[in-house]
């Protein structure tokens, strides 16, 4: 009991962000035409990309001559990125047929 | 101004730019301008990540992420812009399968940095089996997309060995971080264990499922993600996370309400149950009518009013552009035409509505299935081009069917239906449809994209 208070406690902002966030994600996607499903879950595809950040922080903290964890953070860092850029992309690129017709 | 200050200030704004991206992805009018600027959020972030990183780093580190950044945009660039508009659904499958890849990858790195440390290690092991799962399960649903794997494989009492098996990964899971084991073999049991289970969990379910799959999916990225956000408390990537987890949970219901199917049939298998006597299969028996294109021609050029149901066919045969100049052939001779679109048409939920715009079909002809169906009983043709599951009446008459329930488009209603097709085979949930022996329907055999060619050729001729 006394290491869940002390948790919940230490990391009491995270928990609000985390709650916040969830009410404000439920929000933005309530009542979004049927028409946008695919755009907009792509869309959230790439923001999900920001898993990269993880990678690059775990790369910038290894040590050089910790050749497995450079490796395997080389690929973390490159499949990241593929998801940042080709998702951002691909997006783009269906909502370019939305686009206003005069 | 200080680094850390700075740098938190840059995730504070990026947070911010994946709210409002996300908002404005929700109208057509500001969807692209929304994704553009989560996209420039994003880089902000990641450029900040790098440059005002505190502690030194050795060069060749730094060299070692520039490449893999530089490879991973090239390959991305490369494959977003290359393939064809057909191909998006699988596209997003295979890079939210890249996402999960490296959040699985993170936690494999850094399970030794914090042995002992049991919070962390939870998050760790968390970000490993979610992000594998989402990691393989994409794949698979990727491969089911794309056609590479044809049927849904099915072990014999497969969810029952599925929820055995999710229970063991995190009844593991929990061993490991109880016992503070720092095994390596331990964690790369359980790191193979998750990717097996993300394939059991996707090889059941139906192809005609795998946009909702990979939704959920998506948010399992999402909260892969969050979790290595927590770990760093990075802010930024718990902010992004836990965004995309909401937000992908809730458009994954409303992709399921889409198809008025709850998200527990479309997992525990709705299709499941028809693994060894398909439903649907019996029963339809009787003749079909086969048409020719200068009688559709004809019958089209005397018509009033004609309703086009456009599916995955027409897409896959690239006939986006013929159709449209057939369209624009009958509105010029008076016709009323238009596009009925099922709210799952194509492969997603919106993806017929994306090509046919790509072939600048103005916005208004576009008709959602709600308005339309009323005004079935007053046209004269319908004309269904490679669309099969979304005009099946059995969603309507057969309780047994796989697909009863679903809100279908009710063409059955109208004066003719012509049916496009390539072949007799059933569509994509495998199923029959009795709409293609109904009196008023008359089958129209071939390649879309040739098919309507001629049409349009035969309709010149006429004046």
């Amino acid at each position: 009991m006394t290491e869940l208070i002390e948790f919940i406690s230490s990391n009491i902002q995270m928990i609000y962000i985390v709650i916040l966030m969830i009410f404000v994600g439920v929000e933005i996607i309530g009542h979004v035409p049927a028409v946008l499903h695919t755009p907009l879950m792509s869309g959230a595809n790439a923001i999900h990309g920001v898993v990269v950040i993880g990678a690059i922080l775990v790369m910038l903290d290894s040590e050089p001559d910790n050749i497995l964890a450079l490796s395997l953070g080389f690929v973390a860092v490159l499949l990241g990125t593929l998801n940042v850029v080709g998702g951002f992309l691909v997006t783009d690129r269906m909502l370019e047929m939305f686009k206003k017709k005069k | 101004m200080d680094y850390v200050f700075t740098l938190e200030f840059i995730y504070l704004v990026a947070s911010i730019t994946y709210i409002l991206g996300l908002k404005m992805l929700g109208n057509p009018e500001s969807a692209r301008r929304g994704n553009i600027i989560a996209a420039i959020g994003m880089t902000m972030a990641i450029l900040g990540t790098i440059f005002l990183f505190q502690g030194t780093v050795p060069k060749l580190i730094y060299l070692l992420i520039g490449a893999a950044i530089l490879i991973g945009t090239l390959i991305g660039w490369m494959v977003a812009k290359k393939v064809a508009m057909t191909k998006m659904p699988e596209l997003v499958s295979l890079f939210n399968g890249m996402g999960g890849a490296s959040a699985a990858l993170i936690g494999l790195i850094e399970f030794n940095h914090y042995s002992g440390d049991t919070l962390s290690t939870m998050t760790i092991l968390g970000g490993i089996i979610i992000g594998s799962i989402s990691f393989s399960g994409s794949m698979i649903a990727w491969g089911k997309l794309s056609g590479t794997i044809k049927k849904p494989f099915r072990l014999p009492s497969y969810n029952m060995i599925n929820n055995v098996f999710l229970v063991a990964l995190v009844l593991f899971a929990t061993y490991i971080t109880w016992t503070s084991s720092a095994s390596l073999v331990f964690l790369y049991l359980l790191f193979l264990g998750a990717l097996a289970y993300g394939v059991l969990f996707v090889l059941p379910i139906g192809g005609a499922d795998m946009p909702v799959v990979i939704s959920l999916l998506n948010s399992f990225t999402g909260l892969a993600a969050a979790l290595g956000g927590f770990l760093y408390g990075n802010m930024v990537m718990l902010t992004g996370g836990i965004l995309v987890g909401s937000a992908g949970t809730i458009l994954t219901f409303a992709m399921c309400h889409a198809m008025n199917r709850p998200l527990s049939n479309v997992i525990f298998g709705g299709f499941g149950d028809t693994g060894s006597d398909i439903p649907g299969s019996t029963g339809i028996k009787g003749d079909i009518k086969k048409t020719t294109v200068s009688d559709v021609a004809i019958l089209m050029n005397y018509s009033q009013k004609v309703i086009i149901v456009p599916g995955y066919g027409l897409a896959v045969a690239q006939a986006q552009h013929a159709i449209h100049e057939l369209e624009q052939l009958l509105e010029k001779r008076g016709i009323d035409v238009k596009y009925a679109i099922h709210p799952v048409a194509g492969r997603m939920p919106g993806h017929m509505n994306v090509l046919l715009a790509e072939t600048n079909v103005e916005y208004d002809k576009l008709a959602e299935m709600e308005d339309v169906n009323p005004e079935f009983q007053n046209t004269d043709v319908v004309f269904v081009v490679g669309a099969n599951d979304v005009v099946n009446p059995a969603a309507h008459n057969d309780p047994s069917s796989p697909i009863y329930g679903m809100p279908i488009l009710d063409v059955e209603n109208a004066k003719h239906i012509i049916v496009n097709k390539r072949s007799m085979k059933p569509g994509y949930a495998g199923i029959e449809n009795e709409l293609f022996f109904n009196q008023k329907t008359s089958m129209l055999f071939g390649d879309a994209k040739s098919v309507i060619q001629s049409l349009i050729t035969e309709l010149k001729g006429m004046s």
